[in-house]
């Protein structure tokens, strides 16, 4: 289990390293994910550990996200003079990205095999 | 308060420890309420956590940072979290090459909606050109963002904000439009909130399905990296 920790650990450094390296515009970890997926192209399989590892941080995902979302508190009185324009902007934009995105792949997902998943 | 309560108060408020039991304990009042509300994306137990938390903090009069210092070990998971995505995503491998070509555009279009709709209807309403610029790539994962918001003119911290906020949106009305509009393919859902609303959207979906999940987090890398490159450009040449 801590072997599979380390794992990722260092796949993330590197990713770090990476994106330092060739000025990529894509955030470490994000460099690491890919590193990590293509060892396990290469591997041909998850490693038993290396599952439970994963699993285990992704199930509780949401709770990563608490500590930047309190950070709304600094820009409250900024947020609060422009408040209509944001959260109009915000609810909308975000409804128009999920049904666009989400039709298109109906649209084109059909004839590439798609269907009930 | 007694004195000496008011000590332990003080103890206590100077270690990390309280953020961090305070940050946990909030999460789990989300999950309860989540659970209590027979797990209604509405009742998301982020924007719950959240809430609770600057509501305890303004109380108290504890500044952000100080909170910070505790919650940086509950925020540094991030990092390897993004890592992890890798299993799903390997998971549902055969899927991903078998729609690439239209998961590729669909991400296009929706990272070139989820920026042009922003803007547009800020400036509309009146939104500074700061805000606009710090809207604009508020469906990218944080870090990333943050990195466009200031190339473009933006404030990298609102910025962050605004993702976290879209991100919690994202999770808690796209489920529901997608029912309406009758979408059921979970790679559909997936990419769709994915690339709407990053991370926070890609962990609801990992909840409901490992096939959402996986196609959710490869839409959040991909879009991050496209408006990475699309943004600035676009932005340079329009405005």
């Amino acid at each position: 289990m801590l072997f599979f920790l380390t794992v990722i650990f260092a796949c993330q450094l590197a990713g770090e390293l990476l994106v330092v390296a060739l000025g990529l515009p894509v955030p470490g970890p994000v460099a690491g994910m890919v590193l990590l997926f293509a060892g396990l192209v290469i591997r041909r399989g998850i490693p038993d550990d290396l599952a439970r590892v994963g699993d285990g941080l992704l199930s509780n995902l949401s709770l990563l996200f608490v500590p930047a979302g309190v950070g709304v508190m600094l820009h409250i009185a900024l947020i609060g003079e422009q408040a209509v324009a944001i959260s109009v902007a915000l609810v909308v934009s975000t409804l128009a990205t999920v049904a666009v995105t989400a039709l298109a792949m109906r649209l084109l997902g059909r004839g590439s095999g798609g269907g009930e998943g | 308060m007694t004195a000496g309560l008011r000590d332990i108060w003080v103890y206590l408020s100077a270690s990390p420890l309280l953020a961090l039991t305070m940050t946990l304990a909030a999460y789990q009042v989300g999950l309860w309420i989540h659970q209590r509300a027979g797990r209604h994306p509405l009742a998301n137990p982020v924007l719950i956590a959240v809430v609770v938390l600057v509501a305890l903090l303004l109380g108290t009069g504890t500044d952000y940072a100080t909170y910070f210092e505790g919650a940086q070990f509950v925020h540094f998971l991030l990092g390897p979290a993004t890592v992890a995505l890798a299993l799903p995503l390997y998971r549902q491998i055969e899927r991903v090459r078998r729609s690439l070509l239209a998961i590729t555009v669909s991400l296009l279009t929706g990272s070139m909606v989820a920026a042009a709709s922003a803007v547009g209807i800020g400036a509309l309403l009146g939104a500074s050109r700061e805000t606009l610029a710090s809207l604009a790539p508020k469906s990218v994962t944080a870090p990333v963002a943050m990195g466009i918001s200031e190339q473009i003119g933006g404030l990298p911290s609102l910025t962050a904000v605004l993702v976290i906020l879209t991100g919690i949106l994202g999770a808690a009305l796209g489920p529901l439009l997608l029912n309406l509009m009758g979408i059921r393919d979970m790679a559909a859902r997936g990419l769709a909130i994915g690339t709407a609303s990053h991370g926070i959207g890609t962990a609801r979906a990992l909840q409901v399905s490992d096939l959402a999940g996986a196609f959710a987090g490869l839409a959040m890398g991909l879009n991050a990296l496209a408006t990475a490159i699309l943004l600035p450009l676009v932005w340079r040449l329009v405005l």
